[in-house]
């Protein structure tokens, strides 16, 4: 009996299945509990009722009419990023140049703005914003790739450093067309005729972003599932041996997956500067080309569940806005809730994958 | 018989993965100065039980008791302090470093790590049980049996006395088989107890003392060696009577199908694999390939298949009709867009020939998905092909729509086979068809390949091991390190003769062909 001690409390088995409504009931837990520790954590930090700033969240989220369409725009570029980087990183290929691909975009649509602005049609001029934005997140997407499928490259480096070249070019453009002289800044583009601007739909001028976006989704969604592009991605991704050994070319599904990647972040571009923003900016994206990584691996790089993940994320961010605003505490602070939440949210995947075996020995009383 | 304590008993010992159990309330005895030989079918359930002794998983249920004692083993070095040490059949070891370094690694002595000693050490344990290991040696120069035997002293250095050994004679040449159980049978005179998994029956007649045979992670029950035969024993790990022998009928009409010249291939790193290799497989023969593992087996097959850059010679196709089709440097995709019906089954079934994260219609679809101008997969076809093979090979799985990995060897073996043979081939490259497999599914896997041979299919079939090389093949190319060192007839030939020229080139043999 002197070994009971040894024995361990638990031990750590994997699930080989769970139910839906078990998993469910597991990331509700999760979101709850992170409420309780973001509740404890606000009082503690800065003495405020925890349900009062909860409440914020939720008035920053969908406080009003504008506040929910500003939230389902948010979520539509989230979403489109996402579904973007999805077809590379079923490939295994960690691309981690979303924010470069989708400024490049933007920045190829703003070019065709100013430049074309007053040239042409304003149909005419969407679709060439459309095309340049779509042919310059290709180009960004195909350089790295190009590299890893003929030098083994790290594509993860290389990807992130494409990034600050994107920022620097679109920040040599700005100074180029900077309205007026010496502001460092382009402004709106094309104010007084709206060329290249997304019409409104129903009066609303988000609605085409958000509609092109749902139908993104569900192509990309067909495409992965269902194509065979979709399915070599597949293949390669799990085993480039086996791609090898049954004929598959390897470097071509590289190349034109992350061109199709690429593809899809100019196209978030083209509808942050022709469906929302209408002007460029170095930090026009934002930092959504990382997050939106963060959104497709949550959802485990299934198009429609990105729905919920960057509905999610983008809820938080919007309503963590608020939260820094109403209270007068600095945007630190909103970060701090969202990092919280998000922790618990991930950390829940573990329970979902792994069951915690409790070590019980039957007593034997009667020995 | 007098009453002993045992070494160890297992009792009542459950564990489940998920909804699967590996094992249900099996029990195992082993008394020190024995060698138990430990039976089951892939997925009965006997690694798993031996990994918990070892420490490696702990048991839903159940107890141990090593010595009478109840023992609580939670982690591998809990299992240490028991006397238990487990060789795994995957080698545990850093290649960059020396045995006497890999011996020392995690040992927990106190004061400074003095390597001289430690190599001292091991030289005595060479010498007192027979190995031959250079403690200086660095693992990446060494043969796959040195490196066992590094696995082997790792154990003992730390002062295991029971000794668990998972399918240990896998990769070892007969002669390597014959050494290790020599070390074997000088442990058990110094009143080890140890374990060894096995599916060759002529080993555990060979070796062990007792038997001890599980089905479906049961314990089916324990015989003395000497009392049972090979029969018996396979009919209880299978449940039921099996016949042990492997049909060889003559060929039919065997004629030429591929033609090997010269054929020389280095590796990435530049290493001579092959040296000028020549050779011809016929249709409806059966071509085995003898050879220590890492010989050029792997490169042989692979050069091929289109897989394998070349560097000289040449491998041509015969078609039925005599024209000929030059096959060398040829990707897989143009050798099948040739119309080359040419089916690999590779070592590497995880890695290479499936996709372990996708189900057995998906694993269908690696060789037929290009069929069609649509831009998007028929999935009818292969979720047909996968319900076929599931039931003609009497694959054993839950659904069809189970990822492959998650499907025992044996299991994963017939989904990949059946895969290659659908698609009527009229070469059929095989590598170590049934490594890892237990007696009934080998026995099908022979009968398989038997089939395609009456069907006309030019078969190649690397194997490992020899008793079954010598029953099957109608040929027998023996290679040694990358060269031929002599061409067989399959019928009559000597396995002692075999063994021989897997480690020298027999210059007359060469001549001969």
């Amino acid at each position: 009996m002197k070994n009971k001690q040894h024995m361990p409390l638990f031990h750590v088995a994997k699930r080989a299945s769970i139910k839906w409504y078990y998993a469910f009931l597991i990331r509700a837990a999760a979101i709850l509990l992170a409420l309780v520790a973001a509740g404890i954590i606000t009082t503690v930090l800065t003495g405020l009722n925890p349900f009062k700033v909860f409440g914020a969240l939720f008035t920053g989220a969908f406080g009003s009419k504008r506040k929910l369409w500003v939230l389902l725009r948010d979520i539509a570029v989230m979403l489109c990023i996402a579904i973007a980087l999805t077809p590379a990183y079923k490939m295994r290929f960690w691309n981690i140049g979303g924010e470069g691909q989708v400024l490049i975009g933007a920045l190829a649509a703003a070019l065709t703005m100013i430049l074309l602005g007053n040239v042409v049609p304003h149909a005419v001029l969407i679709l060439i914003m459309t095309a340049a934005s779509v042919l310059a997140g290709a180009v960004w997407g195909v350089i790295p790739a190009l590299f890893k499928a003929k030098w083994n490259t790290n594509e993860t480096l290389f990807t992130l450093m494409m990034n600050y070249v994107a920022t620097q070019i679109t920040a040599f453009f700005i100074i180029i067309f900077e309205v007026p002289k010496g502001a460092g800044q382009i402004g709106i583009i094309n104010q007084s005729t709206n060329a290249g601007w997304f019409p409104a739909l129903f009066g609303n001028q988000y609605l085409l972003t958000i509609l092109i976006v749902l139908i993104l989704t569900v192509m990309i969604f067909f495409y992965l599932k269902y194509s065979k592009h979709g399915y070599e991605i597949s293949v390669v991704g799990e085993s480039e041996r086996t791609a090898r050994y049954i004929g598959i070319k390897v470097e071509r599904v590289i190349i034109r997956t992350m061109a199709l990647s690429g593809a899809i972040c100019g196209i978030a571009g083209l509808l942050l500067v022709g469906g929302i923003n209408h002007t460029i900016t170095t930090s026009l994206v934002g930092g959504r080309g990382f997050t939106a990584v963060m959104v497709a691996w949550l959802a485990k790089f299934n198009p429609f569940t990105m729905i919920a993940t960057s509905f999610l994320i983008v809820f938080m961010q919007n309503g963590a806005g608020e939260i820094s605003t109403a209270f007068g505490l600095n945007k630190a602070f909103s970060d701090i809730i969202t990092g919280i939440i998000l922790f618990f949210i991930i950390a829940c995947e573990f329970f979902i994958n792994y069951r915690i075996v409790w070590n019980r020995r039957e007593r034997k009383e009667e020995m | 018989m007098e009453y002993r304590v045992p070494a160890v008993r297992m009792q009542n010992i459950s564990k489940t993965f998920g909804s699967i159990v590996a094992n249900d309330h099996a029990e195992l005895t082993v008394y020190r100065g024995e060698i138990l030989a430990l039976l089951g079918e892939n997925g009965s359930g006997k690694t798993t039980l031996m990994n918990m002794l070892a420490g490696i998983y702990y048991p839903d249920e159940g107890q141990i008791f090593i010595d009478g004692e109840e023992a609580v083993i939670a982690s591998p070095h809990d299992a240490y302090k028991y006397g238990i040490g487990m060789i795994h059949q995957h080698f545990k070891l850093v290649d960059v470093l020396s045995a006497a370094e890999n011996v020392a690694l995690g040992l927990k002595e106190k004061g400074r790590l003095n390597l001289k000693k430690v190599a001292e050490r091991i030289t005595e344990l060479c010498d007192q049980y027979g190995f031959e290991l250079d403690p200086w040696e660095k693992i990446y120069n060494m043969s796959v049996s040195e490196k066992q035997t590094v696995e082997i002293i790792k154990v003992l250095y730390r002062g295991a006395d029971i000794l668990i050994l998972d399918e240990p004679t896998a990769v070892l040449t007969p002669q390597e088989t014959e050494k290790l159980f020599t070390v074997l049978r000088n442990m058990r005179s110094d009143d080890k107890a140890i374990i060894i998994i096995t599916h060759k029956m002529n080993e555990v007649e060979e070796l062990s003392d007792r038997v001890a045979v599980l089905r479906k992670g049961a314990y089916v029950g324990d015989m003395l060696t000497k009392d049972t035969n090979a029969e018996e024993m396979s009919g209880m790990l299978v449940g039921h009577p099996v016949e042990l022998s492997i049909e060889r009928p003559d060929p039919v009409d065997p004629k030429p199908r591929i033609v090997v010249e010269g054929l020389t291939v280095r590796n990435e790193e530049g290493l001579l694999k092959l040296d000028d290799v020549s050779f011809t497989a016929n249709t409806g023969e059966i071509l085995g390939i003898a050879g220590i593992s890492g010989s050029g087996q792997k490169e042989l097959l692979e050069a091929i298949a289109g897989l394998q850059p070349v560097e000289k010679g040449s491998i041509r196709y015969i078609r039925d009709d005599g024209t000929e089709d030059e096959l060398t440097l040829k990707d897989p995709l143009t050798i099948q867009k040739m119309g080359v019906s040419l089916s690999f089954v590779p070592e590497d079934r995880l890695g290479m020939g499936l996709v372990g994260s996708m189900d057995i219609t998906e694993n269908m679809m690696l060789r037929s998905y290009r069929r069609g101008n649509s831009l998007f997969l028929d999935q009818k076809n292969p979720h047909k092909l996968a319900a076929e093979v599931v039931k003609d090979l009497s694959v054993n799985t839950p659904n069809l729509e189970t990822p492959v990995r998650r499907l025992s060897g044996g299991n994963v073996q017939k989904v990949l086979v059946g895969r290659e043979i659908a698609s009527a081939p009229t070469v059929l490259l095989t590598a170590y068809a049934v490594r890892g497999l237990d007696i009934n599914s080998s026995y099908m896997i022979y009968e398989l390949i038997n089939r395609q041979k009456a069907a006309g299919v030019a078969v190649v079939y690397v194997g490992e091991d020899l008793d079954v090389l010598l029953e099957l093949s109608d040929r027998i190319l023996v290679l040694c390190d990358g060269r031929v060192s002599g061409i067989l007839p399959g019928r009559g030939a000597d396995k002692k003769e075999v063994g021989l020229m897997m480690t020298r080139i027999r210059k007359e043999a060469a001549d001969e062909e």
